[in-house]
C-alpha cells in the first residue's frame, strides 16, 4: 500500500510537469487551432534565459517575471516574423515550420550552453511536505500549475480579449468582420503560450535539471495529456496530465513493468480516443457539411 | 676509383637505414588524415562534445609541430547516433576522403553497423568510443580496437566487491534501456555468477526520452533492496542520486564511472546527498581537490584555456577526449615513417605502459596482439562529500 | 511523346547510368534516396492523398526492416524474398492499425500515430522478443552479390535491384491513384461526408489506404536494411517518423514525383548542414526547412508544376 501511495504521489508530481506544458499547448491551440511542436523547446530556451539572469546575480522572482515577459515578447516576435509568412500555406507546411523551430531552438541552445546539466533554483523552501513522498518543490510546482490554469480559464471565459482570441481562431473571416484584429490575436496567443511555457520550464527544471533535451520527453506526454483531456479545455488538459502521470507510474511499477511503458501508453491513448474521440473533457467538434 | 666506390658504399652502409617512408591512402609527408563520426545532432548530441575536445587536442598537437613532423587532419562527420548515417559517413571517410583510419567513432550500435565493413576493407577502426565488450576480439576482428574500460568488466568489478563486502546483499539495479545500460547489468549478473538471480531483487530500466526516473527509484526502494547500482548517463544519474536521498533510502550505492563528475553530476545532485557512493574510475577530474595542483592535470587545464576556452572544465568528456587523443598520438609516434594501415594497427597493439596526463595514477595504456583492451584497470573510489577517495588496489577486471 | 514522358525517360536513363560514373559510396547514397522515395510515397498516399496524418510511419519502416533482417538472419531467406514478405506483413499491420484509427480525425490521429512511433523502439528492445530481434544489439546482415555472375559490384547490384522495385512500386501507385480508387481517396480527404453520401465506403478505403501506405514504407524498410546491413531499435526512433513527414511536405503533398524530391532533401540536406556547421547542424537543417517552405509552400513538386504550367503558351 505504501508503495502504491508513493507511486501515485510521484505520478502526481510528474503529472504536474506534463500538465504545465499541456497548458501551453492548450493556449496555442485555443489561439491558432494548431499544435505547436516547438512549445517544449521554446520553454526550455526561455528557462535557460532565466538561468543566465539568475547566474548574473538577479534575485529569483525578478528573474522569473522578467523571463516571463521576455518569453511573451519572443512568442509574439516568432508569430509575426516566422509564422506569418506561411499563414496561408497548407496546415502541414506550418507543422514543418514548427518542427524546424524545434530543431533550431534545441540545437542553438546546446551550442550556446553546452549539454552539461545545470542546476536551477527552486523558489520553494526545501522542506519535505508529505514526508518523503513529495518534495516541497514538486508540491509548489503543482500549485503554480493550478494557479496558471485558473488564470487561463478565467481569461478565456470571462474577458473580452479571451473571447476575441477564441473567435479569431475558430472563424477568422467572421472575426474580421466584427472588427477583431486577427493577426494580432494570433501573435498574442503565441506570446501567452510562450509565457506559460516559460513558467512550465522554470517549474520543471529544478526537478529534472536544466539541459537542452529537458523538454523532449515531456512533450509527448504533454501532447497526450492535452488531447486525452480535451485540447480546448484547460481543466481537461491538466486533469489529463495528472492522469497520464499517475497511470504511467502505477502501470509501470505494478502491471507491465518499465520495458513496455510506452507501448501501454499507446494502447491507452488509442483506447481513450476510440471511446471519447475528443478527449474526456473536450467539446465534440461539429463540422458543417 | 675503387677507393671512391668503396667509400661511397661504406657511406651508404653507415648511413642510418633511411626509414623507408611507407604510406597507405590518407598519409603522406605532410599530414595524416584521421576520420571520425560523432553525434553532433540528435538525442545523443551531448556526446558530440568528445569530438569537439578531440579536434581541439589535435589542433594543439599540430601547433606544437604535429606527429613526427606531420599534421593531423581530423575529419569528423555527424551521424546523429543513427547507424545508417554512421555507415554512410564511414564509407564517405574511407572511400571518398580516403582517411588512413577511423578513430573514436562513437556509439555501440554505430560501431556495430560498420564493424564488418571496416574489417573487410582492412581499415583500422581504432579506439572506438564505446565500452561494449565486443571490441576486444583481435582473432576475428583484427582491425577494431576499443579504448575505455568496458562496461561489462566494470559491472563485474562491482559484483565482486559486493560479494566480498556484503555477501547477503539484496541488490536493485537501475539501467538505461540500451546497449550501454544492459552491458553493465550483464556484467553485474555475470560477476555474481550463480547467485545473480537470488541477489538481484529488482531491476528497473528507463528510456533516454523519459523526463524523470522517480517512479523507477520508488519501485526499487519498495523491493527492500539494501544495495543499489545505477548504470545511468549524467542527467539521470543526478536525478537518481538526489531521489534516493530524498526518499530516505540508504543503500550501499554504486555508480557507473561515466557519471561520476563532481562538477556536473554530484554538485547538481547535492554533494551531501552523494556521500558514500562507490565507483570504479579511471579518469582524473577537474573539481576533485586532489588534482587541484597536479602537474599533469594543469597541462590539461592549460590546454582547455587556450584551445577550448568556452568549454566546461567540469565536463568529463573534455578530460576523456584529451586522454584518447594523447593515446592516438602515442601510437602514431611509434609508427614513425611507416604509416601503413597495417603498421598503425600493429603499433596500436604494442603500447606498453603509456602514461596519459588525465588518467588516474597507476592506470596506463597497455595493448598486445592478443589484448585489444588499452585500459583494463580501474580504481575503486568512494565519495566523501568533497572528493573521490581511492581505496583498495587498482583492479584489472578479469 | 509528351514533354512529361520525355522528361521521365531522361531521368530514367540518368538513373541507370549514374552507378557507373560515380563512386560506390555515392551509389550507396543514391540507393538510400530510392529507399526513402518509396517510404515517402507510402506516407504520401496516406497523408497527401487521403488526408490522414501519420506521425508514426517510422514504425512501419522499422517493421519492414526487422522483417527482412530476421528472415535473412534466422531463416536464411534470400534477400529478394524478404522484400515482398516485409510488404505483406506491413500491409496487414497497417490495415489493423487503420481500423481503430478510423474514429480519429486530424490531431487525434496524429497523436495516436505519434505514440506508435515513440513506442516502436521500446517494443523492439523488449526482452521477450530478444531472441528474434537481437535486442539492443540489433542484427547484422550481409549485402547480396550480383546473381548469375553479372559484372556489377554489390553496391551497383543493390542500386539496380532497388531501382527496379521502386519503378514497380511507383507505377503501381500511379495506376492506383489516377483511377477510381485514387479519386475516392482524395474525395475522402477533401469532403469526407459528401464522399460517404456519394457511396464511397469511407471506412474500407481509409483502412486500405493505411494498409497500402504501410506496405510501401515496409518495403522501403526492408530495402534500407539490406543496403545498410544492420538494424538496431534506436535507429527507428520518432525522429525518423518526423523526418518522413518533413520529406513529403517539402517534396510535395499528393504528388508522386514529390516523394523523390523529398527523398533527395532528407538524404542530402543533413549532410550539407553538417558541412556548414558542426556546432549546431540541426539548426541549419531547420533553417533549410523553413526556407524551402517559405519559397515553396506546396513543396518542390508544387513549384515544378507552377514553373512548367507557366511555360505553356
Amino acid at each position: 500500500m505504501d508503495a502504491l501511495l508513493h507511486q501515485v504521489l510521484a505520478g502526481l508530481a510528474t503529472g504536474g510537469i506534463y500538465a504545465s506544458l499541456a497548458l501551453a499547448l492548450v493556449m496555442i491551440y485555443q489561439a491558432t487551432h494548431l499544435v505547436n511542436f516547438a512549445q517544449g523547446e521554446l520553454a526550455m530556451f526561455t528557462t535557460y534565459i532565466a538561468w543566465s539572469l539568475i547566474n548574473a546575480g538577479m534575485p529569483y522572482w525578478a528573474a522569473f517575471f522578467l523571463t516571463v515577459a521576455i518569453a511573451f515578447v519572443l512568442g509574439v516576435v516568432i508569430e509575426r516574423v516566422v509564422i506569418r509568412p506561411v499563414e496561408r500555406a497548407p496546415v502541414l507546411a506550418v507543422v514543418v515550420v514548427f518542427i524546424a523551430l524545434l530543431l533550431i531552438f534545441n540545437s542553438v541552445t546546446g551550442w550556446i550552453y553546452t549539454y552539461t546539466i545545470k542546476q536551477f533554483p527552486s523558489p520553494f523552501p526545501e522542506q519535505p511536505i508529505l514526508g518523503r513522498y513529495l518534495s516541497s518543490h514538486e508540491a509548489g510546482a503543482i500549485g503554480v500549475t493550478l494557479v496558471v490554469l485558473a488564470l487561463l480559464y478565467a481569461f478565456f471565459r470571462f474577458t473580452p480579449l479571451g473571447l476575441a482570441m477564441r473567435a479569431a481562431a475558430q472563424n477568422p473571416e467572421s472575426s474580421r468582420l466584427v472588427g477583431i484584429r486577427v493577426g494580432w490575436m494570433l501573435a498574442l496567443g503565441w506570446g501567452l503560450a510562450a509565457a506559460i511555457g516559460s513558467v512550465a520550464g522554470m517549474m520543471v527544471a529544478p526537478i529534472v535539471y536544466l539541459d537542452p533535451n529537458m523538454m523532449g520527453g515531456v512533450l509527448l506526454y504533454a501532447f497526450a495529456a492535452a488531447l486525452v483531456g480535451g485540447i480546448d479545455n484547460p481543466w481537461g488538459a491538466v486533469a489529463g496530465g495528472f492522469l497520464v502521470g499517475v497511470l504511467e507510474n502505477v502501470l509501470g511499477a505494478f502491471v507491465i513493468g518499465n520495458e513496455l511503458k510506452l507501448s501501454v501508453a499507446l494502447v491507452i491513448i488509442v483506447g481513450v480516443l476510440l471511446v471519447k474521440p475528443s478527449g474526456f473533457f473536450g467539446r465534440v467538434q461539429v463540422t458543417r457539411v | 676509383m675503387k677507393l671512391l666506390m668503396v667509400g661511397v658504399m661504406a657511406a651508404a652502409l653507415a648511413a642510418p637505414a633511411m626509414a623507408q617512408k611507407k604510406y597507405d591512402p590518407g598519409a603522406n609527408d605532410r599530414e595524416i588524415k584521421v576520420g571520425n563520426t560523432n553525434p553532433y545532432s540528435g538525442p545523443a548530441s551531448a556526446y558530440g562534445q568528445i569530438g569537439k575536445a578531440i579536434a581541439a587536442y589535435f589542433k594543439m598537437v599540430n601547433d606544437q609541430g604535429g606527429v613526427n613532423g606531420r599534421k593531423i587532419n581530423f575529419i569528423s562527420y555527424d551521424d546523429g547516433y543513427s547507424p545508417p548515417k554512421t555507415v554512410e559517413m564511414a564509407r564517405k571517410l574511407v572511400e571518398q576522403d580516403e582517411v588512413l583510419f577511423l578513430f573514436q567513432t562513437l556509439g555501440t550500435p554505430s560501431n556495430t553497423a560498420i564493424h564488418k565493413y571496416m574489417n573487410a576493407k582492412k581499415v583500422p577502426q581504432l579506439f572506438v568510443a564505446t565500452g561494449a565488450s565486443k571490441w576486444n576480439d583481435p582473432k576475428h576482428f583484427h582491425w577494431t580496437m576499443g579504448w575505455q574500460p568496458n562496461y561489462h568488466t566494470e559491472g563485474m568489478i562491482y559484483a565482486k566487491h559486493i560479494l566480498q563486502t556484503k555477501p547477503d546483499a539484496k541488490i536493485a539495479v537501475l539501467y538505461q534501456n540500451d546497449d550501454y545500460g544492459k552491458d553493465y547489468l550483464k556484467g553485474m549478473e555475470d560477476g555474481l555468477g550463480a547467485k545473480a538471480s537470488s541477489m538481484i531483487v529488482a531491476k528497473a530500466s528507463y528510456e533516454v526520452t523519459d523526463p524523470t526516473i522517480d517512479s523507477q527509484i520508488v519501485q526499487l526502494q519498495a523491493s527492500g533492496a539494501n544495495v543499489f547500482f545505477q548504470a545511468t548517463t549524467p542527467k539521470f544519474a543526478a536525478q537518481a542520486i538526489r531521489k534516493v536521498y530524498d526518499i530516505g533510502w540508504k543503500p550501499v550505492h554504486y555508480l557507473n564511472n561515466v557519471s561520476i563528475s563532481v562538477g556536473s553530476v554530484l554538485t547538481p545532485a547535492g554533494l551531501e546527498k552523494s556521500v558514500g557512493i562507490i565507483t570504479a574510475g579511471y579518469l582524473k577530474e577537474h573539481s576533485d581537490p586532489r588534482w587541484a595542483n597536479d602537474a599533469n592535470m594543469n597541462k590539461w587545464r592549460a590546454f582547455m584555456k587556450k584551445y577550448m576556452p568556452e568549454g566546461n572544465l567540469d565536463d568529463s568528456f573534455n578530460v576523456y577526449g584529451y586522454a584518447v587523443g594523447q593515446t592516438l598520438v602515442a601510437a602514431l609516434k611509434q609508427c614513425g615513417d611507416n604509416l601503413t594501415r597495417e603498421n598503425v594497427m600493429r603499433q596500436a597493439a604494442s603500447l606498453k605502459k603509456v602514461q596519459i596526463d588525465t588518467l588516474l595514477p597507476g592506470i596506463t595504456i597497455d595493448t598486445s596482439p592478443t589484448d585489444y583492451a588499452p585500459i583494463e584497470a580501474v580504481q575503486l573510489q568512494r565519495f566523501d562529500g568533497k572528493r573521490w577517495d581511492l581505496f583498495g588496489d587498482v583492479m584489472a577486471g578479469q | 511523346m509528351s514533354r512529361k514522358t520525355i522528361a521521365l525517360v531522361i531521368v530514367l536513363v540518368v538513373a541507370c547510368v549514374l552507378p557507373f560514373v560515380v563512386s560506390n559510396y555515392h551509389t550507396f547514397q543514391l540507393t538510400l534516396v530510392l529507399v526513402y522515395a518509396i517510404a515517402l510515397l507510402g506516407l504520401n498516399i496516406l497523408t497527401g492523398y487521403n488526408g490522414q496524418i501519420s506521425l508514426g510511419h517510422g514504425a512501419f519502416y522499422a517493421l519492414g526492416a526487422y522483417c527482412a533482417a530476421i528472415l535473412m538472419d534466422k531463416a536464411n531467406a534470400p534477400y529478394w524474398a524478404t522484400v515482398p514478405a516485409a510488404g505483406g506483413v506491413c500491409l496487414v499491420a497497417g490495415f489493423l492499425f487503420g481500423l481503430p484509427a478510423l474514429r480519429l480525425e486530424g490531431l487525434y490521429l496524429a497523436l495516436a500515430t505519434f505514440a506508435l512511433g515513440v513506442a516502436m523502439p521500446q517494443l523492439l528492445k523488449y526482452h521477450a522478443l530478444e531472441k528474434w530481434t537481437g535486442g539492443v544489439q540489433g542484427i547484422v546482415i550481409n549485402k547480396p552479390d550480383a546473381p548469375f555472375g553479372i559484372p556489377l559490384n554489390a553496391d551497383q547490384w543493390l542500386y539496380f535491384f532497388t531501382l527496379a522495385i521502386m519503378l514497380v512500386m511507383f507505377f503501381l501507385a500511379w495506376n492506383l491513384l489516377r483511377g477510381r480508387i485514387g479519386r475516392a481517396l482524395v474525395a475522402i480527404r477533401d469532403q469526407h461526408i459528401a464522399a460517404e453520401a456519394m457511396g464511397i465506403h469511407n471506412a474500407l478505403y481509409k483502412s486500405l489506404a493505411f494498409g497500402v501506405s504501410a506496405m510501401y514504407t515496409g518495403v522501403a524498410g526492408a530495402l534500407g536494411a539490406i543496403a545498410v546491413q544492420f538494424v538496431a531499435p534506436d535507429s527507428f526512433n520518432i525522429f525518423l517518423s518526423i523526418v518522413f513527414l518533413v520529406g513529403i511536405v517539402i517534396g510535395g503533398l499528393a504528388s508522386i514525383p514529390g516523394a523523390l524530391y523529398g527523398a533527395l532533401f532528407i538524404q542530402f540536406v543533413p549532410n550539407i548542414a553538417d558541412e556548414i556547421s558542426k556546432a549546431a547542424p540541426w539548426a541549419i537543417f531547420g533553417v533549410f526547412m523553413i526556407v524551402f517552405v517559405y519559397l515553396m509552400p506546396t513543396g518542390v513538386a508544387g513549384a515544378v508544376r507552377l514553373i512548367t504550367a507557366r511555360r505553356k503558351p
